[in-house]
């Protein structure tokens, strides 16, 4: 504290080197900054990052008695927590340290050297106006128990099982079929090694049967989640089996049973009994029996030709048709894992419609040795060896045009599930011609391109060019009709049998799962991880990981390794036994709240409840700030996104020449991510643009935006996650919902309402970024308008 | 022109040549060094594609006549393709019918005496079945 109680804060300009030198004149900066009040000192230095600058810091804060530090240099998702432990390594609560991003938002997107320097000073006054109002804070610590849930129990739900009850944790796994496994257990053979997929599944399937560390609760699915890490609460519900343990797997029971119903195992290229079993080495080991189709049902028996039949007595159909379990866990593994892209849906190539177009899926089950036609490749329209054989790649990827009803993105296996496939028949029927018809053959993975190598040694013919159109010739074989690419001449080739090579797309459970659990899924329908490449396993909210397919398409082995490390992850979190929360939580002064429950209503993880008056669960709360910014008498403090502390940011941005001034509300995990996704691709934008951080756009209190125009701001744009990938779930929603009233009340306040935007940005839209704030600040030009005041008593009105 | 089904050419040009024309990735490395690529009608990588494609119609392409077998293909390509070994089979496959494209006795005395040994010999060796 200064003499008359003011904060001393120290200002630190970086020079990167010339990443931010070589465009802002940092002396200049550092000279400004030293002026703005509650400064007590401010200096330039080459890498504000260096442990040597570091410990000078630590120094000054000591020998200078500084209460609050500002860093301006880059993005504080680069730095902060290096910076704030520097701070709590000279004794400094790490909340009293902010951060001017004046590389990826200034130095890096302007090249004007006169206007980045006008805009860094800027920065560097609105960061010193929030930090002159930071406020320590304590950061809570939750208990952390040993209980693990993992939803999936496929190849990466049965790897993370293992894994974590092997180190001693307790782990439910819920798997909605019968049986566990997943795709794994459908294959045959599994690329680039070619063994048996069934052969190295089954010893793991077989250790999640038997361990003691696991339940297992199959036919089951989640219905219901509360809580948090150390404290979710899960219902789970549990269809009924009609077999009770005592089942020795004998098998007795099937010959018997009268019915017969295609078999999803084998995609309804086979048939299957009511009791029944996926495969030979299923697990759990007991059959099932399928109460849909089975004459009987619960309490009524019109057939007991199986409970005759079998000598142990383990069929039951007194047990009710499901039952709800209650689970209490630490930590959540999703592993739903992801669905094949059904190739009907296109309608491309006559999947469906001609007996002979198959699936690679399909493929699997025709030429397993426990599929319909144990192992023998026979096409499906007379039972013969097919001699003439195709694959068409990229079926339903890599399509952007929505209306084509594909995916856009490449799932990345089906080159090599095809290359895998070809060698298979290769190996069972080696006079046939197997061509592949390709666009890209992506062979990119340990062994992978060997492999590829390998199938064109063995004769199998690539030709570069999709078929256009495939059509049936009246012996049901099929004429493929395209462009060879490498000769630009058309071809027309007949096929005895046609594979459609499919990409996985998200699970159709995800939407629900994504409900329950409050996680966010990329624009590809997937699960998104918190940061791509640093954080791969975790998800934005704390406690829950993924892993395997739910997160992106993958292999086994990638499936393998994500699995291993989210266990990983989860176990870090277990052995603990607490975790430090972070201090972005919502506080209720109780002394104003009139205890209307908007809060209440408005919260997307039930973490307020009104008793007379609002009261936050803080371990629920996950700081989004939707609560504080609908509150309407202002009773919600926002702990470290305060009201006050955005609002002195407006009120810094705008100090001179407002008229010249954007203000660019971000939220902290899509567009203020986009905005430094701008800034590392070097995107060039107009530098009228000042950001503000808040940790979602559902926070931004409509006051915010009033302020701004009252002081004479040219313009402000709201940003946020797109739709449906807001990582509090709505807030995004609110933001949108605001945006529209406050549209209508800057008309009726005499301001024009182009003045206001909102535009969607993903963390990867840096070029959208730097586009939307050129087209507004165009837009903003061609209004040609003076800027407008807001009456005070309109002001109070809204607040 | 010879007739061939698609499988018999590629058959042949294996068979003579020892060359797995399969393994060819289409990088174009043989083309790109070709010194008489743009005299061609079918470049390196085309005559590899026609074969794979089962076109008998490569057999009349001049390019197998072009080509110098300087072996700058062969070095080159990253598949160990040995493509000037498959265009001489190509030549191959039409010299041993009997379509010789050149004859030593037509030479005159003169030109005999006057053309380098290495070319008479080369001539002989590429153009003779």
């Amino acid at each position: 504290m200064t003499k008359d109680g003011g904060p001393r804060i120290g200002v630190y300009i970086c020079h990167c080197g010339t990443n931010i030198a070589g465009v802002v004149d940092v002396k200049a900066v550092a000279a400004f900054a030293q002026g703005l009040p509650g400064v007590a000192l401010a200096k330039d230095m080459m890498y504000a990052c260096s442990e040597a600058t570091q410990r000078e810091i630590i120094n000054d804060i000591q020998q200078e008695r500084l209460d609050r530090v500002v860093v301006a240099a880059c993005s504080p998702k680069m730095h902060e927590p290096t910076f704030r432990a520097a701070l709590e390594r000279a004794g400094l609560n790490k909340y009293l340290f902010e951060m001017a991003n004046i590389r990826e938002q200034d130095s890096w997107v302007h090249k004007d050297g006169q206007k980045a320097t006008e805009k860094a000073k800027d920065l560097v006054r609105m960061a010193v106006a929030r930090a002159r109002l930071l406020i320590p804070y304590k950061e809570s610590e939750l208990p952390v128990g040993e209980r693990a849930l993992i939803v999936g129990g496929g190849i990466a739900g049965i790897q993370a099982a293992l894994d974590l009850a092997d180190s001693g944790y307790k782990v439910f796994l819920v798997e909605k079929e019968p049986f566990i496994g997943g795709h794994m257990a459908q294959l045959d053979k599994t690329f680039p090694t070619l063994d048996c997929s069934t052969c190295i599944l089954a010893p793991k399937m077989a250790e999640v049967g038997r361990h003691p560390n696991i339940t297992l609760l199959t036919n089951s699915e989640v219905t219901e989640v509360s809580g948090f890490v150390g404290n979710f609460k899960v219902k789970v519900r549990q269809k009924a089996r009609f077999v009770t343990p005592e089942c020795t797997a004998c098998g007795e029971c099937v010959p018997v049973c009268p019915v017969a119903v295609p078999d999803e195992f084998n995609l309804g290229l086979g048939q299957r009994k009511a009791i029944y079993k996926s495969l030979p080495q299923a697990v759990p080991a007991e059959y099932a029996i399928d109460i849909e189709n089975c004459l009987n049902k619960p309490n009524l028996l019109v057939c007991e030709k199986c409970l005759q039949a079998c000598s142990p007595k383990a069929i039951d159909f007194e047990q009710p048709l499901e039952k709800e379990l209650q689970l209490e866990v630490d930590t959540v593994i999703i592993a739903i894992g992801a669905d094949p892209y059904d190739p009907g849906r296109s309608n491309d190539y006559g999947y469906g419609k001609y007996e002979n177009v198959i699936s690679t899926i399909d493929f699997e089950r025709l030429i397993s040795p426990t599929g319909p036609t144990l192992g023998k490749l026979l096409r499906p329209s007379d039972l013969t060896p097919p001699k003439r054989i195709a694959f068409i790649q990229c079926v339903g990827s890599r399509i952007s045009n929505p209306e084509l009803l594909g995916n856009p993105y490449c799932s990345g296996i089906c080159c090599m599930v095809s290359i895998k496939q070809a060698l298979l028949i290769k190996e069972k029927l080696p006079e046939a011609e197997i061509t592949i018809y390709y666009i890209d053959i992506r062979a990119k993975g340990k062994g992978f391109e060997e492999m590829y190598r390998r199938a064109r040694l063995a004769g199998i013919r690539f030709i570069k060019g999709l078929p256009g159109e495939v059509l049936e010739n009246k012996d049901k074989s099929l004429t493929l009709f395209g462009e060879n690419i490498l000769l630009g001449e058309l071809y027309e080739h007949r096929h005895d049998l046609v594979i459609l090579s499919v990409g996985l797309e998200a699970r159709k459970e995800s939407e629900e799962l994504q409900r329950l659990f409050g996680l966010a899924r990329s624009s590809d329908g997937f699960f998104a991880e918190k940061h791509p490449k640093l954080e791969p396993v975790d998800t934005a909210t704390t406690g829950i990981f993924l892993a395997g397919a739910a997160e992106s398409p993958k292999d086994i082995r990638e499936s393998s390794i994500q699995a291993k490390a989210a266990a990983s992850r989860a176990a870090r979190l277990m052995k603990e036994g607490k975790i430090r929360v972070e201090a972005l939580s919502a506080e209720v002064h109780e002394d104003l709240c009139i205890g209307c429950g908007i809060c209440e209503s408005v919260c997307p993880f039930n973490a307020i409840h009104v008793d007379g008056t609002s009261h936050v669960t803080e371990a629920a709360c996950q700081g989004c700030g939707v609560c504080a910014a609908s509150c309407p008498v202002g009773a919600i403090e926002m702990h470290h996104f305060t009201d006050e502390q955005v609002l002195a940011q407006i009120e810094a941005a705008l100090a001179d020449h407002p008229e010249e001034k954007v203000i660019v509300f971000t939220c902290n995990w899509c567009s203020y991510a986009g905005a430094d996704m701008a800034g590392t691709s070097r995107l060039e934008y107009d530098p009228r643009a000042r950001l503000i951080r808040l940790m979602c756009s559902g926070r931004l209190n409509p006051v915010f935006v009033l302020r701004a125009f009252e002081l004479g701001a040219a313009g402000v744009m709201i940003t946020g996650c797109h739709p449906g990938e807001c990582h509090y779930q709505s807030g995004n929603l609110r933001a949108l919902s605001r945006y529209q009233l406050l549209k209508r009340l800057l008309s009726s306040l005499g301001i024009p309402e182009e003045r206001l935007a909102l535009e969607w940005v993903s963390a990867a839209e840096g070029e959208k970024f730097a586009r939307v704030i050129n087209d507004f600040v165009a837009r903003l030009e061609k209004l040609r308008l003076r800027p407008g005041r807001v009456p005070e008593e309109e002001l109070a009105k809204v607040a | 022109m010879i007739e061939f089904s698609g499988k018999e050419l590629q058959q042949a040009v294996e068979e003579l040549s020892g060359q797995k024309v399969f393994a060819c990735y289409h990088c174009g490395k043989c083309t790109a060094g070709c010194p008489f690529a743009s005299e061609m009608d079918l470049t390196p990588r085309q005559v590899l594609e026609y074969i794979m494609d089962g076109r008998a119609e490569v057999l009349d392409s001049q390019t197998i006549w072009l080509c110098a077998a300087c072996f700058t293909c062969t070095v080159r390509c990253p598949n160990g393709i040995d493509i000037a070994k498959v265009m001489e089979a190509l030549r191959q496959i039409l010299l041993r019918r009997g379509s010789d494209k050149f004859d030593l006795s037509e030479l005159s005395e003169q030109e005999r005496g006057e053309l380098p040994q290495i070319a008479l010999v080369a001539g002989a060796r590429k153009l003779i079945g």
